[in-house]
Order: C-alpha cells, then sequence, then structure tokens
C-alpha cells in the first residue's frame, strides 16, 4: 500500500479516557472549536472575494449548472433521421423495460416501405420518470438517449409535464446522426 | 392448547426493575403516565416513524416504536418486474448506499445463475462498495451532530459526502440513484481517469475528517449526551437479530464481510472494530473506525485493480448483448428483444445472499419458479431488526435522549419500511 492512512489524534481514546479539568472546563475546546471554523470561514471568504467558487448552491430552474458530468442522466432525446423524422420504429422496449412505466407508444405505418412503422405518439411522463437510462439501453435502433442537461425539467402542472413526440424530437435540433450525445451505454 | 408462558426475566415487570426504573419515577401511587407522541412525521425524526412514549415525569417507562409508514409495497413489485428492470427498485431501499443494495440483488441472481464475473467487475464492486459505506457512514454521523446541536459537522460531512456523489455521477450517470449494477456485471465502463481522481478526493476528505474530530472527540456537550446513553446489552444485541456497526459495538466482531467473504473482500487487509458498551458513543466510535477501514480498502481497491479486461462476464443468457451486435446481426437482437421482454430466465430454486450493507447484513432471499420475474423475494432489512430492540434501548432514558439514540441506530426508513 503506498499511501498510508495518517493518525487522527485524538481517535485512539479508547478505552474511555477520564477527562481532565481543562476538558471539562468548556473554554479550551471554545477556543478550538473558534479556530477550526474560523478557518473554514476565511478560506470561502477568501474564494468569494476572487471570484471563484464560494459557495455551492445554485438556483436550480433558472441558474444551470455548468459543471454537470457528460455522464449525467437527463434530459431525454429523439434522435432524427436527416430527414427530420424520427429514428424510433415503435418496437415498445422502451415502454417494455421501463420499471415506473412512464412511457407511452402508439404505431403508425410509415410512407417509408423500408421503415415500416413509427410513432404516432411517444409520451413521456417526466413526473414519474425515474432516470434510470434504461429505455437508452432498451433502444435496439439508438433512437432515445439522455442529455446531460437538466433543462427545462420542471412545470407548474403535472399534466404539463407529459412531453409529446415532437417536444422530444425538436427539443435539440443539433442532435444527428453521426455525433454520440450524453448517455449511451456503449 | 397449553398457553404459552414467557419466562419471568422476560416478562416487563421484570426487565424494568433489572433497569430499575420502578423505583425511580412514579411519584404518587395514584399517577398514570402521560403519553406523548413523536408522530409519523416530525422535525427531529429522520424518517418516517411513530414513537408513542409514556413518560412519568421527565422519564419514559414504556415506548411504543411503530415503523411502516414509508411502506411501498417493495417485495410485491420485484414480483411484478422482470429481474433486470425491478433494480431501481433496489436503489430506493436504502437510498444512501444504493451500490450496495444493487451488487447484493445482483449477486443473489448471479448465484442462481452461476454466472462468474470477471477480475476487474470484483474489484469496481469492491470499491464502488466501500465507497458508499462511506457516504452513508458520513451521513448518519453528520445527523447524529446537528441533532445533538453541532450544525458545522453537518455540513462538513455533507460537503465530503458530495464530492464523492459528484464522482459517482462522472461514472454511473446519477448521484444519488445509480442502477449500475447489472447480472453478470456492470452497466458500463468508469472513465479513463476516474481511479486517480477518486484518490485525490478521498485524500482530501481526510482533512475535513480531522476538523471534525477536532469539534467533536473532546467537545463536553457532546460526550455528555452520548456516554452511557442508549446502551444495549450483547445478550439483547443477539436475540434481536440486530447486525452491523450497532452489533459491533456491543463487543461482537461478526460481519459477513469477514464471515462470509465475498466479492475481493479476503484479498484486502482491514479489520473489524468492535466496542465495548454498546451505546451512543460507541455507534458514534465503532462508525469513524469503519471509515478508516473503508478508506483503507478504497485505496487498496485503486492499487491492486487490474486497470483493463472486461466488465461483463461472456454468460449471454442473462445481460444484454453488446450494442454492435444488436445493430448489425439477427442473433443479438433477438437475444436482445428475448431479455428485454421475458426477462433472463434462472433455473427453478430458492436462494439466499447477504451481503453487508452500512447498517448490517442485507439479504435477499429469492424464491424463483423458472420464468423471468421472481416469484417471491424477501428483503432482510438491517433497519427493520434494529427497530425490535429500540424499546429496549429507549426504556429508562429521558425524552431528549431518544433522539441522539435514534440518530445513531441509523434508521434508513425506505430500507426498514420497505
Amino acid at each position: 500500500m503506498s499511501y498510508q492512512l495518517p493518525d487522527f489524534p485524538d481517535m485512539n481514546y479508547y478505552d474511555r479516557k477520564k477527562r481532565t479539568l481543562l476538558d471539562q472546563l468548556y473554554v479550551k475546546e471554545i477556543g478550538r472549536g473558534v479556530w477550526i471554523t474560523s478557518k473554514h470561514l476565511f478560506r470561502n471568504l477568501f474564494k468569494w472575494l476572487t471570484f471563484r467558487k464560494g459557495g455551492v448552491v445554485i438556483l436550480y430552474p433558472e441558474e444551470q449548472r455548468p459543471d454537470l458530468s457528460p455522464n449525467n442522466r437527463g434530459r431525454h432525446v429523439l434522435v432524427q433521421r436527416r430527414n427530420g423524422s424520427p429514428r424510433c420504429v415503435a418496437c415498445q422496449m422502451c415502454a417494455t423495460v421501463c420499471p415506473a412505466s412512464c412511457i407511452t407508444i402508439e404505431a403508425e405505418e410509415s410512407d417509408d416501405a423500408i421503415i415500416q412503422k413509427r410513432p404516432k405518439v411517444f409520451n413521456i411522463d417526466i413526473s414519474r420518470c425515474i432516470f434510470c437510462g434504461f429505455c437508452v439501453e432498451a433502444c435496439p435502433v439508438d433512437a432515445i438517449r439522455m442529455l446531460p442537461t437538466t433543462e427545462k425539467l420542471v412545470g407548474y402542472n403535472r399534466f404539463k409535464m407529459i412531453y409529446d413526440r415532437d417536444t422530444l424530437l425538436h427539443w435539440n435540433p443539433v442532435v444527428n446522426d453521426d455525433v454520440v450525445h450524453g448517455y449511451n451505454p456503449i | 392448547m397449553a398457553e404459552l408462558e414467557i419466562p419471568a426475566k422476560y416478562k416487563i415487570d421484570e426487565v424494568r426493575k433489572r433497569k430499575e426504573i420502578l423505583e425511580l419515577p412514579i411519584a404518587s401511587p395514584g399517577d398514570e403516565p402521560i403519553k406523548i407522541n413523536l408522530g409519523p412525521s416530525h422535525p427531529a425524526m429522520h424518517g418516517t416513524i411513530k414513537m408513542i412514549a409514556e413518560m412519568v415525569g421527565e422519564t419514559i417507562v414504556n415506548i411504543d416504536v411503530e415503523p411502516g409508514f414509508l411502506h411501498r409495497g417493495f417485495e410485491k413489485m420485484m414480483e411484478n418486474h422482470t429481474y433486470p428492470s425491478a433494480l431501481p427498485y433496489t436503489d430506493r431501499l436504502n437510498y444512501v448506499t444504493a451500490f450496495i443494495n444493487n451488487f447484493g440483488y445482483v449477486a443473489t441472481i448471479e448465484k442462481l445463475f452461476g454466472i462468474e464475473i470477471t477480475e476487474r467487475c470484483a474489484w469496481l464492486r469492491t470499491l464502488f462498495s466501500e465507497l458508499s459505506r462511506i457516504t452513508d457512514h458520513y451521513t448518519c454521523q453528520a445527523a447524529i451532530c446537528s441533532e445533538i446541536g453541532a450544525m458545522t459537522p453537518f455540513l462538513y460531512f455533507m460537503q465530503a459526502r458530495d464530492w464523492i456523489w459528484e464522482h459517482f455521477n462522472w461514472a454511473t450517470g446519477a448521484r444519488q440513484t445509480y442502477s449500475y449494477a447489472r447480472i453478470g456485471g456492470l452497466a458500463r465502463d468508469i472513465p479513463d481517469d476516474w481511479l486517480d481522481k477518486c484518490k485525490e478526493i478521498l485524500k482530501s476528505n481526510i482533512p475535513l475528517l480531522k476538523d471534525i474530530h477536532g469539534l467533536m472527540d473532546k467537545n463536553r456537550i457532546f460526550l455528555d449526551r452520548t456516554q452511557g446513553v442508549g446502551e444495549i446489552s450483547q445478550e439483547d444485541a443477539i436475540n434481536a437479530g440486530i447486525t452491523g456497526p450497532f452489533l459491533r459495538s456491543t463487543g461482537v466482531g461478526y460481519d459477513v464481510r469477514k464471515a462470509l467473504p465475498y466479492l475481493k473482500y479476503n484479498e484486502v487487509e482491514w479489520e473489524v472494530p468492535v466496542g465495548k458498551y454498546g451505546d451512543n458513543y460507541d455507534r458514534w466510535f465503532i462508525r469513524n473506525r469503519e471509515i478508516e477501514e473503508s478508506l483503507k480498502i478504497c485505496f487498496q481497491c485503486i492499487e491492486k485493480m487490474p486497470r483493463t479486461g472486461p466488465i461483463n462476464s461472456d454468460d449471454y443468457q442473462a445481460h444484454l448483448p453488446y450494442k454492435p451486435e444488436v445493430y448489425q446481426t439477427i442473433e443479438g437482437l433477438i437475444n436482445h428483444f428475448k431479455i428485454i421482454i421475458e426477462g433472463p430466465k434462472p433455473p427453478k430454486g430458492t436462494i439466499y445472499h447477504c451481503v453487508e450493507a452500512a447498517n448490517g447484513e442485507l439479504g435477499f432471499f429469492l424464491v424463483s419458479d423458472g420464468t423471468g420475474t421472481a416469484y417471491r423475494l424477501h428483503v432482510r432489512a438491517p433497519s427493520f431488526m434494529t427497530m425490535g430492540a429500540l424499546d429496549k434501548i429507549i426504556i429508562g432514558h429521558q425524552l431528549a435522549d431518544i433522539i441522539p439514540i435514534f440518530g445513531s441506530v441509523n434508521m434508513v426508513g425506505g430500507e426498514c419500511d420497505r
């Protein structure tokens, strides 16, 4: 083992030491407490004064986190084909595997004879979704992906949190066939 | 039928006499104890649990502990989902150590199938289990601190925990409910520099821990409220079926990782810390020592882990085929559809597998009828056992002592009520 843990100074106290009078008076411990907490205070204050990240609080719906992991399982997108139609073939795999049963798919016949099927309705109930990423894994044609961002995942009304096919498809039109975005289990 | 006779030493009067309570509080013969309800949703209780305390003066003479307010029918839901798609439910058992639950559930099914996981996967699972044990102990310790009134160590613990959780996000895709395990492997490999960063994060936790020890170790308020409060005897703890740090604080060195070694725990050096008195302070002490031991295991895992190699086993009967095979071959596509629609089909049989979760022995008892769904799955939740012994600990103490006692037993609602 290359790295040895340091001994914590007061951790070797078993069997319980008898407390001295100095320990029983609060004075020494108050001094130590003030020293430790003020170290943290001034370190954070210095960071804040030099415009670095001091606090860790984000006002979520308005602010977005800039430092989210690229693997984060965030918002769903449906991938487009090059002509803008959804790549989904309505095979119901994602709806089957979904542990929260939040995906609803209705199929219809496609104009293209090779593709045969396409989704007429593709709803994801974001208020029920648990963001496990199983739908992404289950898709046999790589038609659904999850982006790292958590933008627009809030709503005042639970009925407005059901996202339909067009919202999922056009939310991020930048997605094209060649670039792998976000959570992808390959 | 003869009436079941209770031995004299277990009768409530005898128990009370042993604890020398009956002589203490009752002021006059006509007095009745006052009932105080610490409701299911109380700011000082973490988790939804109801306690009806009978009090004489400030002393509790009897207490009724009622768990079950967070019951979500976990075991029933497991009967309605295929094995892989039920995995996210196990995340929500003990939501602070989702990894350990995931790996325990998955290992049960692997045992039934007879699948052997790869070397790298076993090391990764060991590392993730220990990291999440650290985060759970951080959470519990933070709760004890804040309940006693020390808010600053709470925030330091939370900061240290969040560094680890954020780092999990880079590997798994979620901060808390990872759903990272798969039958026969893991969902995905970790990023390249993940292990080195993990080491740095663990090292940066140590100064924070030192600060916390500086604040708490000789703090008289903390010592007075924990030492000698909430004592339980070794015998009582064993009889109630308690495991984990709680049992170890009474002096029994039972740890599933040593007793029935799984994953890679017999290939790393570590020891089982035990306590002496079984009171609040011993539980705090044992958890602190376990954080140290877990840190040791983590550093050893990072050292010994093979840096390359397959994550998933070659056994295709249980986990999804790799994506290129699904996209390009018809066999892969059929396999993919069969596993998702019907679920992997283990042989018929019953099996029990236990892992050491942060609160004790977490066991999964699985009855398989040969289909892709569990016929019955029972979870032996460590928190539930501690609830059975809680009245033994609390009786005889004061109302204000309920809060630190309840904090130090670390009951997690999701796991206890299932």
